[in-house]
């Protein structure tokens, strides 16, 4: 009886412990970013000054549209690299280099991030030297770099939904006169669409996310958000970082409870499809 | 196709069983050829030198246990699969360099392969769009075709919105819009539960007749096939090991495996004693008696080893000793199965075999027969047949 109830008391305050572990660091983050004192460890007053601060400071906005512009660009590529690429690997069952293309391809995925920033970084010099292109470091060799790393990640969701995939759906398609192109564009694409979709996301995250690399590929004047961030915190935390962190969260999180609510319609749509298909038949 | 300079008088080919049995008419044009057709996957043979001719209009099944080539055999003639070796003629047609997507064949998928994304207007609409027909056309062929699988109300579902009887019509519907020359169907009914299966199946046929479409069917399951089917081809290890008609394959099965697979069947091992015209007699062991078969075996030498064969609803019980010398033997029933129409008995012959009997259950509450109980199984000269091979 004891250890029952030991246990029933046990096991919330685990819980309370894990989140609170979790979330105070990011919850004491918002209450200071209201902070008025320009000292983050002290407690003046609630303001929304540095909000205000923040939008007038053109290095972080900035730095915040040229992450957006980089993210976009990388993850669309990365999408139809990484597409083309999963497809080979899920569709084209034996071919010369067929074990070499799957491991090369995953490799990203385990490769230390400082080893793949370093590789890029002595490869762009390289190719500068031989070729005269690309001219210096910037946004362009940021993105590259970004769509090399993330679209191994799009290659890993695109292959294993195609696995999932009935084959003869795409052979029904070509048996009712859909010639292959047709068949990829009508049949395939619509039905991987939700795997292009969270490999899009999940490209776009890790760009907006990624500080290592980019430190290495980049260069002047090329600063992403992660690198303004870290370089002012490194000078000392300023509020206005507070203030930023926030606005992130907050858009993080809304971005969560939207992909819950469409979780529930979705399970609401699935329950009622299930009760049509269960109708008695006339 | 009887005409005046054959000599054929003209009214043969109206006669009904002429018109019916095109396989028995030496002058009828076979639809679809298969010639020496083989199909290789490295050291595997999956179909093997295989020479089969179907006729317009047919219903023909490929049966056999799975793994026997049927599939592969389906699939090449859809286009899926390159033969390596022979040839396959549609309408006279060398097949052999036509893609999948410039058949005139459809088929209709184990899994219906129905396309998730799209309405069952849009599943069935989807291979006329192909051909490049106008929408007015289009909407009109589709509705047709919906009225004809009884679905018009159910032409903006999605496909996981219907029932698995659904799927299958929309699936036939989608393979039959085309009008195509042949329409392949790969265990049309294998996914539907028993009382639906055999609804379908008569739908199936009333269809087929109706738009006078050649089938080409793939199955496993015997009865579908023996309900079905103009004809039947048994396959075996990728050869096709006897064709004919539902009736000729069940009662006259031309080899042992032939009679194990479709239906059951008892086999008595024995020797011949005695062959002549009219008759075999063979002395049998395991059966525990004389075997006397009212058809010659003429290949056959005195004394060699053959299999008899006697289906279960041919053999009598009784309890009583039978008038007659041949075909009578003794045992004790261990297993009775009461199916509601027919009872399946299970008897243990002295010589130790297991026979199977069936009775039909002519009347309420008639239990004959029970465990343990001796009794004398017994049956006609022209129920049983020899078997060499």
């Amino acid at each position: 009886m004891k250890s029952i109830l030991g246990r029933i008391r046990f096991l919330p305050v685990c819980l309370a412990l894990g989140l609170a572990f979790l979330y105070i660091p990011i919850l004491s983050l918002i209450i200071y970013s209201f902070n008025e004192s320009k000292l983050v460890t002290v407690w003046s007053g609630f303001s929304t000054k540095w909000y205000g601060e923040l939008f007038r400071n053109q290095q972080i906005i900035d730095a915040a549209l040229l992450s957006l512009r980089i993210a976009v660009m990388s993850a669309c590529a990365a999408v139809v690299l990484g597409t083309i690429a999963g497809f080979v690997l899920a569709r084209m069952r034996r071919f010369r280099g067929r074990t070499l293309l799957a491991g090369m391809s995953m490799a990203p995925l385990v490769m230390p991030e400082i080893i793949t920033g370093l590789s890029l970084l002595l490869f762009f010099i390289a190719l500068e030297k031989m070729t005269g292109w690309p001219n210096g470091r910037g946004i362009t060799t940021v993105t590259i770099a970004h769509i090399t790393f993330s679209m191994a990640y799009v290659a890993v969701i695109v292959q294993s939904r195609l696995a999932d995939m009935d084959p003869s759906l795409e052979e029904a398609a070509m048996d009712l006169g859909a010639r292959p192109l047709k068949v990829f564009f009508a049949i395939t694409l619509p039905i991987v669409a939700p795997a292009l979709i969270s490999g899009w996301l999940l490209a776009f995250t890790l760009s907006i996310d990624d500080l290592v690399i980019a430190s290495f590929v980049s260069g002047p004047g090329a600063s992403t958000l992660p690198m303004v961030i870290f370089s002012k915190v490194r000078l000392g935390v300023s509020p206005d970082i507070n203030a930023l962190a926030t606005i992130i969260i907050g858009i993080v999180a809304l971005g969560v409870l939207l992909a819950a609510l469409a979780f529930k319609r979705q399970e609401r749509l699935q329950g009622r499809d299930a009760r049509l298909a269960n109708l008695p038949e006339d | 196709m009887a005409d005046s300079t054959t000599g054929r008088p003209p009214a043969a080919s109206n006669e009904p069983g002429q018109a019916r049995e095109p396989w028995n008419d030496p002058e009828a044009v076979p639809y679809i050829q298969l010639e020496n057709l083989s199909k290789r996957f490295g050291n595997f043979t999956a179909v093997d030198n295989i020479s089969l001719d179907i006729y317009k209009s047919e219903l023909f099944c490929l049966l056999g246990g799975s793994g026997c080539g049927k599939s592969t055999l389906l699939r090449m003639l859809a286009g899926f699969e390159a033969a390596s070796e022979g040839r396959i003629l549609l309408d006279g047609v060398d097949m052999a360099d036509i893609p999948p997507y410039e058949r005139p064949v459809n088929m209709m998928f184990q899994s219906y392969a129905l396309f998730p994304h799209m309405t069952v207007q849009g599943n069935i609409a989807f291979g006329l769009k192909q051909e490049g027909m106008p929408r007015p056309e289009i909407d009109r062929r589709v509705s047709d075709m919906l009225e004809l699988v009884k679905l018009g109300d159910y032409a903006k579902r999605k496909p996981h919105q219907l029932s698995g009887g659904q799927r299958q019509r929309v699936a036939l519907a989608r393979a039959l819009v085309k009008r195509p020359k042949l329409l392949l169907l790969d265990e049309p009914l294998g996914a539907l539960d028993k009382k639906l299966r055999e609804n379908t199946q008569f739908e199936l046929m009333t269809l087929q007749e109706e738009l006078d479409i050649t089938f080409v069917v793939v199955t496993h399951d015997q009865e579908e096939a023996m309900t079905l089917s103009s004809r039947i081809g048994v396959m075996d290890q990728g050869r096709i090991v006897q064709v004919g008609s539902p009736n000729e394959i069940y009662e006259h099965p031309s080899s042992r495996l032939v009679a194990n697979f479709i239906g059951s069947v008892n086999l008595f091992e024995g020797n011949v004693v005695e062959d002549e015209a009219d008759h075999v007699r063979i002395q049998s062991a395991e059966a525990g008696c004389m075997l006397y078969i009212d058809h010659g075996v003429n290949q056959i030498v005195e004394g060699s080893r053959v299999s008899v064969a006697v289906r279960p609803e041919k053999i009598k019980i009784s309890r009583d000793s039978p008038e007659q010398e041949d075909n009578v033997t003794r045992g004790v029933i261990e297993e009775v199965a009461y199916m509601g129409s027919l009872s399946i008995y299970r008897i243990r012959l002295s010589s130790g075999v297991m026979v199977q009997a069936t009775q039909p259950n002519l009347d309420r509450d008639t239990r004959q027969f029970t465990w343990e109980d001796e009794v004398y199984l017994s049956w006609n000269p022209y129920s049983a047949l020899v078997l060499t091979t």
